[in-house]
Parts: structure tokens; C-alpha cells; sequence
């Protein structure tokens, strides 16, 4: 009986949460997909391929690419800070971390543009430069390493480092040794995140790149010019490339926490 | 003298943790630092090991002023009571730890780690990672972990405080056997007093950061400094004015000399042991005597009987 009041629960809750993936997730991303082919495979390769689209797609693989490790290694000096260290205002730069989540990006593009544009009061112009696409990545994703390693960080079990210290390591072999391995794990999560946040920017990009085709146009505005164009089944082609960019991403991230946690 | 602590002084914030302690241990000793929670014992460790520094005082290891020496330049091994395993690494990677960070060779770390997995009797788990032992094989990996180095000093800081009754007497006994076989200097924390009598050659006993007796078990068992101490190691009663262990009591059914008149107000058999809970004057006391003693008195709840401290029990006057 209660088995199979469990099982009936079970059955259920799984029912709702494929159905609300598959309205949400599965079956807009499968009409994308499904789109792209409308002309045939060759014409998605030739939709992807056009200088254009390929300019903007490899600027945003390359810039996104360059960002995420750039988050890889502040994103986990900035959490070590707010664990280890103890300074006055930590909270208030605690809480600041989450500001990029929390502001609408074109917002964040707009502040990038008052203070990195023509006008910047630091004399430092990089609008319409590749330099600026960068730039507003890099403030949209800064959250994501720092909110996976901080809490790991959090729990690492401080006794490990003094065993280690006992044993003849010093600060920097003990960092190497025995903090870094068991901190891979969410440094490689958060990136992979920020890596996939970058790749489908748009709002925060749009003002300071000045969206310059060939140049600075990154692949999320393509994909919308395309469309104001009326070319949807080349905007799709390009949307599917960038899926399958970000699920690569995903998959290997995947596969590494498997490999990390089969270590245990 | 393998390791000398002396005049140690050390206060977290407002509270002092220790206060003028001073300690010798003996070379190839096993020595118990045994105390209350709260009494100092597990920071005086650490400020051994160089995990804590005091804040005056010094600290000698083999005669080498090592106060201000980083830990990892002491050459003692620490086991912590939460294992502290390096949980990414495989248990021969985690004992192998101190022997990659001096370089030794390939081959040499290999043989080296293989006899001491064998020691601990883990050679058949060398692959496997922290998360997928036990509790008490976690502890013995660490014990190996800490012996790789050659330690001059092995520090445990109640080792077997993390493991249920049943392992906690298995690892105690062990211990004790491993110990006679390497010979390394070692100070271990317990609040267990029945484990100190058991496992160590000699016993420091801190209390309010203070050390208040040192000797070994027979001593300070027989001749406590004091009824702190005498409570602390062992069951206590009180007659006459006097703090007497409950197996030094003898009962009978006729007035003798010395005896007090005393009613019995329990009899509770615990199997070998009969523990007779008795007033006298209005004080309650209790005594511990076999199941035959018990059987040959056929006392019962109401009778009157006559105890008295045996000839030559050491007692305690409590100041009235």
C-alpha cells in the first residue's frame, strides 16, 4: 500500500516536472532546433558560415571563452577574500557581488557607457572597441565563480590544513596540494556557468559595443538583426550554433564533476 | 626530556586558557593529558604541535627551542579527533602526503607507505578514498599519516573521541600495542579517564587551564592531590568527613572497630559488581563489593549495617 502511494507520488511529481520542462525548456528549444532545418542542412551551415553571422558567433565563443577564465581566476580570489579574510565593510561587499545579477543588463550596459564611453570621466574610451564587448561580459558574469566557490570554501574543513602544515607543507604547497583540489570542482561549475551566461548576452553588449558587424557585433544582436530582416530560419540556424556551443559546455562540466566525484 | 613546555601562557580574548603550565615528557613515553572539557589540554596540544602560539612561554622539543618554529618545521605528527583526512586523496595518497612534500623517491615512499598500511592494518584499502572507511579506519589511516614523517613527537588530540564505545576500546588497546612497537614520543588529550589509566605510562591531569597532577596512572589513581583529582579518576563516596573510593569500604552485619552504623537503602546488582547504597547519619554513600560478597552478607533495603574505610584506603578529609 504505501509503496505504491510512493511510487504514485513519485510518478506524479515527476509527470509535473517533465511537462513544466518541456513547456518551458524542452519544446522551445526543439522549435529552434526544428526551424533551423527548415532549408536543409546546407543551408544552416551556409546561415552560420556568413561573415556576418561567423564574424559575430567566433566573437562571442572568443570573448566568452576569455571572460569565463578571467572569472575562473578573480571569481575565486574574490570569494577567498570574503571567506578568509577579515576587513571592515565585507558584508556591504558581500552583498555587492550580486548587483550584476540584480540589474537589468541594459542598465549595466548603460553605467559601462558613462564610465568607459566618449564621455568616461577616467579619460579610458573603449566604446566600439572588442575590448568593451569584454568589459560588459565580464560585469554580467562576475557573480557566478564566486557564488559556487564561496560556499565550498565556507565548508573546507580548515583541520585539513593544519594536518597538512603538520606534515611538512608549507602555505604554498598546502594551497596547491590541498585547497585547490577540493575547490576545482565549483571554480570549473562557475565558470561553465559564466562561460554559458556570456555566450547569450545581449542587453549589456548593445550600447557600449555599438554593435559594429564584423567588429564588435556579438552573436545574440546578429541573431536579432537577422530577425528584423526577416530572416528566421538563418536567426534560428545561429541560435541552434550557440546551443550546441552551451550544451558542449555543460556536458563537459558534467562529466568533470563526475570525474570529481567519483574521487569523493 | 623530548619535549619541555614551560611557564605557558595563553588567553583567547578576555579568557585564559593556560596559565604558567609546564610540562616535561619523557623520550619514547606515552603520556595522557587528561582533564575536563574546557581545562586546556587540547590547546597545550596545539601549542606543541604550533597550531596555537602561546602568548608567553616556551616550548622545547628534543631540547630545541621550538616556540616559534612554524608547525611544519617541527616535525611532529598531529592526529585530530575529526580525522581530518585529505578526503580528494586516496588513503595511500593521504599517507604518502609528508613523504612527497620532502621529495623522498618513488620507491622508497612506496615501501615506506605499504608498512605502515600494514601497521594500521589498511594495506587492503590503499585505493580507496577518506569518504568510503569507517570511522575508526579513517583514524588509523590518519595515525599512519602522522607516523610517515618520522615524527619526533606524535600529538593525538582525542583521537577516539569521534568513534562509538565498541571501536573507542579496540582503537585504546591497539594504540597501546602500537606504541610498544614504535617507541615514538607520544601526548595524547582525553577526557576519559579510564582510557588515560589504560593506554598511558603516565598521566598529566589540567584543569581550569592549570596543571594539577602529574604521575602515573597507579599514582595518581592511589594518591590524588586533591578530591578534584580523586573525583575525576574514579568513583568517589563520602564517609566519616572523608572522600574514599567505593570499592575500599567494607560492610558487615557487626559493629567493628572504626565502623559507622548505616542503613541500607539500595542494593543494585550491575552483573560482577553490587553497588549498596547506604545512610549514614543522614549522608548518603554507596559501596562497591562483589556479587559473593553481596550473596554472603544477605543484606536487603532496611537492614542496619557497619561499614569502615578497609586498613590502608586512601582517602581525602574534605575541608568542612
Amino acid at each position: 500500500m504505501t509503496r505504491s502511494r510512493v511510487a504514485g507520488g513519485t510518478a506524479a511529481g515527476l509527470g509535473i516536472a517533465m511537462l513544466y520542462l518541456s513547456l518551458i525548456v524542452l519544446i522551445p528549444l526543439a522549435a529552434v532546433v526544428w526551424r533551423s532545418m527548415d532549408e536543409g542542412p546546407g543551408y544552416f551551415w551556409r546561415s552560420i558560415t556568413t561573415p556576418d553571422a561567423w564574424a559575430a558567433l567566433t566573437l562571442t565563443i572568443g570573448a566568452s571563452a576569455l571572460v569565463a577564465l578571467i572569472n575562473l581566476v578573480m571569481g575565486t580570489i574574490i570569494a577567498w577574500v570574503l571567506v578568509r579574510d577579515r576587513f571592515p565593510g565585507r558584508s556591504v561587499l558581500d552583498t555587492i557581488i550580486d548587483l550584476p545579477f540584480a540589474l537589468p543588463t541594459i542598465v549595466a550596459g548603460l553605467v559601462l557607457l558613462a564610465l568607459y564611453g566618449p564621455q568616461s570621466p577616467l579619460g579610458i574610451n573603449l566604446a566600439y572597441t572588442r575590448a568593451a564587448v569584454v568589459l560588459a561580459l565580464m560585469f554580467v558574469t562576475l557573480p557566478f565563480v564566486v557564488r559556487t566557490v564561496q560556499p565550498v570554501l565556507l565548508e573546507l574543513d580548515k583541520e585539513m590544513e593544519q594536518a597538512a602544515a603538520s606534515l611538512g607543507a608549507g602555505p604554498f604547497q598546502t594551497f596547491r596540494r590541498i585547497i585547490l583540489p577540493n575547490l576545482i570542482p565549483a571554480m570549473l561549475s562557475g565558470t561553465a556557468l559564466a562561460f554559458t551566461r556570456a555566450i547569450a548576452e545581449f542587453g549589456s553588449t548593445v550600447l557600449i559595443s555599438g554593435n559594429l558587424p564584423f567588429k564588435t557585433q556579438v552573436a545574440a544582436v546578429n541573431i536579432f538583426s537577422q530577425i528584423e530582416s526577416d530572416n528566421t530560419t538563418g536567426a534560428a540556424a545561429i541560435s541552434t550554433a550557440l546551443l550546441a556551443v552551451a550544451l558542449v559546455a555543460l556536458i563537459t562540466l558534467d562529466v568533470l564533476q563526475r570525474w570529481g566525484s567519483r574521487r569523493g | 626530556m623530548a619535549i619541555e613546555v614551560r611557564d605557558v601562557n595563553k588567553s583567547f580574548g578576555a579568557t585564559p586558557v593556560l596559565r604558567d603550565v609546564s610540562i616535561d615528557v619523557a623520550a619514547g613515553s606515552l603520556t595522557a593529558l587528561l582533564g575536563p572539557s574546557g581545562g586546556g589540554k587540547s590547546t597545550l596540544l596545539r601549542v606543541i604541535a604550533g597550531l596555537e602560539q602561546p602568548d608567553t612561554g616556551t616550548v622545547l622539543i628534543s631540547g630545541v627551542d621550538a616556540t616559534r618554529l612554524a608547525p611544519q618545521r617541527r616535525n611532529v605528527g598531529f592526529v585530530f579527533q575529526h580525522y581530518a583526512a585529505f578526503k580528494h586523496l586516496t588513503v595511500f595518497r593521504n599517507v604518502a602526503f609528508g613523504l612527497e612534500i620532502r621529495k623522498r623517491p618513488k620507491a622508497e615512499i612506496r615501501k615506506r607507505v605499504m608498512e605502515l598500511l600494514e601497521l594500521v592494518h589498511l594495506e587492503k584499502l590503499a585505493d580507496r578514498y577518506p569518504s568510503q572507511l569507517s570511522g575508526g579506519q579513517r583514524q588509523r589511516m590518519a595515525l599512519a599519516r602522522a607516523l610517515a614523517v618520522e615524527p619526533q613527537v606524535l600529538l593525538l588530540d582525542e583521537p577516539f573521541g569521534a568513534l562509538d564505545a565498541q571501536v573507542r576500546k579496540e582503537l585504546r588497546t591497539w594504540l597501546r600495542r602500537l606504541h610498544d612497537e614504535v617507541h615514538v614520543t607520544t601526548v595524547f588529550v582525553t577526557h576519559d579517564q579510564e582510557e588515560a589509566i589504560e593506554v598511558a605510562d603516565e598521566i598529566v591531569v589540567l584543569a581550569g587551564g592549570e596543571v594539577v597532577q602529574t604521575g602515573t596512572p597507579g599514582e595518581v589513581y592511589d594518591n590524588p592531590a586533591n578530591p578534584f583529582v580523586m573525583r575525576f579518576l574514579g568513583p568517589v563516596t563520602e564517609i566519616g568527613g572523608n572522600l574514599v573510593r567505593p570499592h575500599d569500604i567494607e560492610i558487615s552485619q557487626d559493629p567493628v572497630e572504626g565502623g559507622s552504623p548505616a542503613v541500607v537503602s539500595r542494593v543494585v546488582r550491575l552483573g560482577f559488581e553490587v553497588r549498596v547504597e547506604v545512610e549514614i547519619g543522614g549522608h548518603e554513600a554507596w559501596v562497591q563489593v562483589t556479587r559473593d560478597q553481596a550473596d554472603r552478607l544477605g543484606i536487603g533495603p532496611g537492614d542496619t549495617v557497619h561499614v569502615r574505610p578497609v586498613p590502608g584506603a586512601r582517602s581525602l578529609a574534605l575541608a568542612v
